[in-house]
């Protein structure tokens, strides 16, 4: 793709900190064009908060090995060390966690942590234009009585005033790319929709791209442009929404699908589950991850991995029997 | 922040009341007779009365504490019955001598400490980390006289570098700031640095390691900070809980310690205590253990007051 603004090939994370090596991110290809947003789609441990954090680079170095190549706004990410990579995270992509109350400080201001940032990144910048700065970003997120909330610190603030307040954080310098790591997953209902319009409208007209990390089918569905499902550190799948969503083509996804949309939505029926469970990591199975929880398994499956096949219009899954799943 | 820190002095003094209340009742339940240093053995019956009349300790309890009490709080904490001199004369010129050899001692203790703490957090479970944790369980677990003893062995009797006790070739009388006095202090204040150097560096470690591992770290990395100002957030996020140890540390070291002063004829608070039980001074230990007591409660004062600015989560009003 000629227009991409995040562009990760073949990324290969192997955590090497315990007993195991554990193959927790296993050759994803992801390119995310400007303006657009893309949900990673995946239960617990398949690799999609992995996939997030390897851009920034966060995973500690000692205990992880990183492999393929990680392009951002034309900066080769694999290739930055030390200073060069503290200038670029935050500025040119920056990250908003899952729970705010953990993510940030405790004993510092939420305007001492977003003036900070602004600071660091733009040492000109002088003490009171960073908190004007500041102040303008708590106005976009629409934090009531900004001016004091400044003030305030994280454990003073309510769940959700405290993820407008990351993402206000987020957006200090301006950056091209947002990665977001199940933001709206610690809140409560209500705020989780409140929170998903506000993210989207700043997306929109702050025209950014955005990875969106979630297990929630509806969440992601309600964010994104196209979807990529992850299973067992591997995209599955991905397309436009749409596509993904009305033609699901990969067992896995058409499961995932249908233990939302039939099986739950009716009465009286029993929920309908995926038989087994996600495979070990540390232990992979040679040929398609899914193939022991697969009821179109074949022999051909459990042999090699399955190649990439494209659909067209960009919905493309790695599945040999997408004849079978059409 | 005004008005927690006047609540804070306001309960202190119901502390103090305490205090000199623990303080007058241990000197007095304590077995021995407080005159025993200033009479002769056969000192004839009636004379022993009109001595404990004098000094009012043939008075009921009650009596004596009140009468006490009204003495203290006029600043006056009576006369040593060994020397007739005031307590507070005795005292001062102690608590001098004590805060010269702690001032050394917290200098050496809490930068070790906190430097030996902040390296193994650091580099958890690395050979850097078990030297220094086996450095700062050493100090916790040595009795602090025999590590004095074994340092007069080898830097004075030995090596012959330092001086083994004393305060100076002149006595404490005549101290002055120069080579010849300070080598005096070198020794008791290194024994008695080790306590407070290992106990705060296993404070800080635990503290920065916890720190460390928590979410907002990898927040603070990914909006670009370097480890230069992450540092700067781990200290402050281990400050209050490192500074409360360090206060009762303090404490400690300004209270004197019997033991280390002992072993190198230190004349500071510790010493004084120890002459003071010795010869039944029941005024001077009174007074002693109060103005001993009194450093605790203001210390804490001091580090509850601190704290709070520090940390914003414990509550203010």
């Amino acid at each position: 793709m000629a227009d991409t603004v995040l562009d990760i090939r073949n990324l290969r994370v192997t955590f090497t900190g315990g007993a195991k090596h554990v193959r927790a991110v296993d050759g994803v290809d992801l390119a995310v064009a400007p303006g657009e947003v893309v949900a990673l789609l995946g239960e617990s441990g398949s690799g999609k908060s992995v996939t997030l954090r390897s851009v920034l680079r966060l995973h500690p170095e000692a205990k992880t090995r990183i492999a393929g190549s990680i392009v951002a706004a034309g900066v080769d990410v694999m290739a930055l060390t030390g200073a060069a990579l503290a200038d670029f995270r935050g500025k040119t992509v920056s990250m908003i966690f899952q729970e705010p109350m953990l993510a940030l400080d405790p004993v510092y201001s939420l305007g001492q942590q977003i003036t900070e940032s602004i600071r660091k990144h733009e040492p000109a910048v002088s003490a009171e234009a960073a908190r004007r700065r500041a102040f303008e970003l708590f106005e976009q997120v629409r934090i009531p009585s900004p001016e004091r909330r400044l003030d305030a610190y994280p454990h003073e603030m309510s769940g959700g005033m405290r993820q407008r307040a990351m993402i206000a954080l987020a957006l200090a310098c301006n950056p091209k790319v947002l990665l977001a790591d199940e933001p709206t997953t610690a809140l409560d209902a209500t705020v989780q929709v409140q929170i998903l319009l506000l993210l989207r409208e700043l997306q929109r007209n702050l025209n950014l791209s955005m990875i969106f990390v979630t297990h929630d089918i509806g969440v992601g569905v309600e964010v994104a442009d196209r979807i990529a499902v992850m299973y067992a550190g591997r995209i599955v799948e991905i397309g436009a929404v749409r596509d993904v969503i009305r033609t699901p083509r990969h067992p896995y996804t058409i499961g995932l699908l249908s233990t939302r949309a039939q099986g739950g939505r009716l009465s009286g029926n029993r929920l309908t589950t995926i038989s087994g469970s996600p495979p070990d990591l540390a232990n992979l199975p040679p040929g398609c991850a899914f193939a022991p929880r697969c009821a179109s398994a074949s022999a051909a499956c459990r042999e090699a991995a399955p190649a990439p096949v494209d659909l067209g219009a960009g919905h493309v899954v790695r599945c040999i029997h997408t004849a079978i799943t059409a | 922040m005004i008005l927690y820190a006047t609540k804070r002095v306001l309960l202190t003094l119901p502390i103090m009341l305490g205090v000199t209340i623990v303080c007058f009742a241990l000197v007095h339940l304590a077995p021995g007779d407080p005159l025993i240093s200033v009479l002769p053995p056969d000192a004839s019956q009636s004379i022993k009365e009109q001595m404990m009349a004098l000094y009012g300790f043939d008075r009921p309890y009650h009596e004596q504490f009140l009468r006490w009490l009204w003495r203290v709080l006029q600043g006056d904490i009576g006369t040593s019955i060994r020397t007739g001199r005031p307590v507070s004369t005795e005292i001062s010129k102690a608590v001098g001598n004590t805060l010269m050899l702690a001032a050394l001692a917290t200098c050496i203790g809490f930068l070790l400490g906190t430097l030996f703490g902040f390296v193994a957090g650091y580099f958890r479970d690395t050979w850097i980390d078990k030297t220094a944790s086996a450095l700062s369980v050493f100090g916790v677990s040595v009795p602090h006289y025999w590590l004095g003893m074994v340092l007069v062995i080898v830097f004075a009797a030995t090596l012959g570098w330092l001086p083994p006790t004393g305060a100076g070739p002149g006595g404490s009388e005549d101290w002055k700031w120069d080579w010849v006095h300070f080598k005096y202090l070198i020794l008791p204040a290194v024994t008695m640095s080790v306590i407070p150097m290992g106990i705060i560096a296993r404070t800080v470690r635990a503290l920065v390691a916890e720190i460390l591992s928590q979410e907002f770290v990898v927040g603070l990395r990914a909006k670009g900070l370097s480890e230069v100002g992450i540092f700067g957030h781990v200290v402050k996020n281990a400050a209050p809980t490192a500074l409360a140890v360090m206060g009762i540390q303090l404490g400690y070291l300004l209270g004197g310690s019997i033991l280390i002063e002992t072993v190198f004829a230190w004349p500071g608070t510790g010493l004084l205590l120890n002459d003071a039980i010795f010869q039944r001074d029941l005024p001077l230990l009174q007074g002693t253990i109060l103005v001993l007591a009194m450093f605790f409660v203001v210390l804490n004062l001091a580090v509850d007051v601190m704290q709070t600015m520090l940390d914003p989560r414990i509550q203010r009003a």
